[in-house]
């Protein structure tokens, strides 16, 4: 029986916590760089266009599930997808939206430990007086963590811990605590935000400096919105269009799901999924793009910007940047900056919570703080490995093994995978003469009926072509030129789902190493890999075998477990 | 800034803002449903 009693306090509060499951560290970090990748301001335009065909119906249709699978009590995907499709195989295919959570979350309050402690090291001014390759320099020592910044001994695993702990306790509150984690932090975000948004808007070329005289912010935002038309007939900017619409919106994961599915039938679902969708896309598109690119091509210059965008900048980059704007305000910039990721982090991580927790509730009668001690307890287990396995390259730069094999595999394909799952059993399973009005039952606004016909044949299209694009991803990532040229073969890209499997990348580079000790290196770092596969797969099938047995135990006391 | 980035820039965060606070505002206006709904902040009675 289940021991699951949690509700949401108020509307705004679901919301509130919906949109901070959603906005994450991709908005300000992840943003900005595709744009500036694919075209600048054209990319906007795919961008756009996945956000109506595939993000808005994705949200739909994970909200409308997740009521749905609620009314029978259930909260995590598993049953949820068991009770939308007659195939007993679904449960096993809503283990993703488990595993998706506990994988990511696992590296993810690894970053947002980061900024925790990069928020403790604005307010003390470590990044005070610092040159830029030093502050670089600081990273990778923060990440080696044997050398310690501050004087703490293991520091990066100490705030890890201590990030974990805080996830947990907040957990630990049920969905008041997320609720109000929520209510706190997403203010909070968007007033950090404002702030250096106006500051990027209003820097122009007041930061040239002799080493960077033609370095103006005005670069930044033209690189970012000039709009390259020719772009748009290139597959790949809308292949990364697309791509960037599953990490900002969260879709894929079930936490939506989750979230969702302590709703009554009579509530709406339909003006919540977008509102929260809406408010996402506005710390993307509206706060997002005002940051990082702009205020450090008012510095450092646009060519800079050109060579080295990229998540690290984030951390490498930005506090030296503000180190320029004098000290108190430079500090005051490092808290809003780390600030306004923690919370943007904190939002999300506590989201991926959720769908354990449920589970647990639901299928073993767990209590609210077990199931949050339990999920702490597995994302240690399965996070440090992402904290303790690395290696240093000779330039310094740390090599996160664990951490980008999780993030690849769980962070990016499982989305992937899920969401089409998903969007086909909807469709085409449960179908839309059943999913349509689930979707407008309490709804508080008209969804156009266009929507229907998109939710059958276009956002599953959508999907299927983002996955084939991800496992046949052309060399280089260059589709049109690998499509000019179909008839003489394709050469795959070592980062295409295939290669990945086979480890073609690292083995090419083991093959042209001369170097004795750097095949060593290699060779471990393949073990590496191979490890944190083994340990994604291990589990995978330890959460599958939790589904089985929830099921012998809901068959053995009857309860209905299929609604079709 | 060159005027097609400006022109884009200001037509897509307008745009993005007002449908923001659009659907946002939506949200706070529109009355609650009848009890018992999915929210117990309102509920007259606390839930067991």
């Amino acid at each position: 029986m289940s021991s699951n009693k949690e509700a949401w306090g108020t509307r705004v509060g679901l919301i509130l916590a919906m949109a901070g499951n959603a906005v994450g560290l991709g908005n300000f970090l992840r943003f900005p760089v595709q744009a500036v990748q694919n075209g600048g301001g054209a990319f906007i335009i795919p961008y756009i266009v996945c956000f109506l065909l595939m993000g808005i119906p994705l949200l739909w249709i994970e909200w409308t599930m997740g009521r749905f699978g609620g009314k029978y009590k259930n909260h995590s995907t598993p049953f949820i997808l068991d009770t939308m499709g007659k195939w007993r195989f679904w449960k096993y295919f809503g283990v993703f939206g488990i595993f998706t959570n506990v994988a990511v979350a696992a590296y993810y309050c690894y970053i947002e430990s980061w900024t925790m402690s990069y928020v403790y090291h604005s307010i003390i001014g470590t990044f005070n007086g610092l040159g830029q390759g030093e502050v670089a320099d600081f990273f990778n020592r923060y990440l080696t963590i044997g050398k310690s910044t501050t004087g703490i001994p293991y520091e990066a695993v100490v705030f890890y811990v201590l990030c974990l702990l805080l996830n947990t306790y907040i957990l630990s509150r049920g969905l008041k605590g997320v609720e109000k984690a929520a209510k706190i932090g997403v203010p909070l975000l968007l007033v950090f935000g404002g702030f250096l948004a106006i500051r990027g808007l209003t820097l122009g070329t007041t930061g040239a400096t002799p080493a960077h005289p033609d370095a103006s912010a005005w670069d930044g935002l033209n690189f970012l919105w000039t709009p390259q038309f020719d772009s748009l007939s290139n597959p790949t900017v809308w292949l990364a269009a697309a791509g960037q619409m599953f990490f900002t919106l969260s879709v894929g994961m079930g936490t939506v799901h989750c979230y969702s599915s302590y709703l009554k039938a009579k509530d709406d679902i339909a003006l919540n999924a977008v509102s929260a969708g809406f408010m996402n896309e506005f710390v993307e598109v509206v706060l997002g793009s005002l940051i990082v690119i702009p205020i450090a091509a008012g510095y450092l210059g646009i060519d800079w910007v050109k060579e080295n965008a990229g998540f690290g900048m984030a951390f490498q980059t930005m506090p030296y940047l503000f180190d320029q704007w004098g000290s108190v305000i430079s500090n005051l910039a490092g808290v809003f900056w780390f600030g306004l990721l923690f919370f943007a982090g904190i939002t999300s991580s506590l989201a991926m919570g959720t769908p354990w927790m449920g589970f647990m509730q639901d299928e073993f009668s767990f209590k609210r703080n077990s199931a949050a001690w339990s999920f702490g307890a597995l994302i240690l287990f399965i996070g440090l490995p992402t904290v303790l396995i690395y290696q240093v390259a000779e330039n310094g730069v740390v090599d996160q093994i664990f951490f980008n094999e999780y993030d690849y595999w769980a962070g990016t394909m499982s989305l992937v995978v899920f969401a089409l799952a998903e969007a086909i059993l909807f469709a085409w399973i449960f179908g839309l003469k059943r999913g349509w009005p689930e979707l407008l039952s309490g709804a508080d606004i008209k969804v156009p009926v266009v929507f229907k016909y998109i939710m059958t044949f276009i956002t599953p299209l959508l999907l299927a072509v983002v996955f084939l694009g991800s496992l046949f991803l052309p060399e280089g990532g260059d589709w049109a030129t690998a499509l000019q040229n179909v008839g003489n073969g394709w050469e795959l890209d070592n980062g295409s789902i295939i290669k990945m499997l086979q480890n073609s990348g690292i083995k090419e580079t083991i093959a042209s190493a001369t170097d004795p000790d750097q095949i060593a290196v290699l060779r471990q770092k393949m073990h590496f890999i191979n490890a944190a596969r083994l340990l994604l797969i291990s589990l995978f099938a330890g959460i599958s075998i939790l589904v089985y047995v929830a099921y012998i135990k809901r068959k053995k006391s009857n309860l209905q477990t299929s609604a079709v | 800034m060159n005027t097609s980035a400006l022109i884009l820039m200001v037509t897509v965060q307008l745009t993005v803002t007002i449908f923001t606070i659009y659907f946002f505002v939506k949200v706070l206006r529109t009355p609650p449903k009848q009890e018992p709904d999915s929210y117990d902040e309102n509920d007259d009675v606390p839930r067991v």
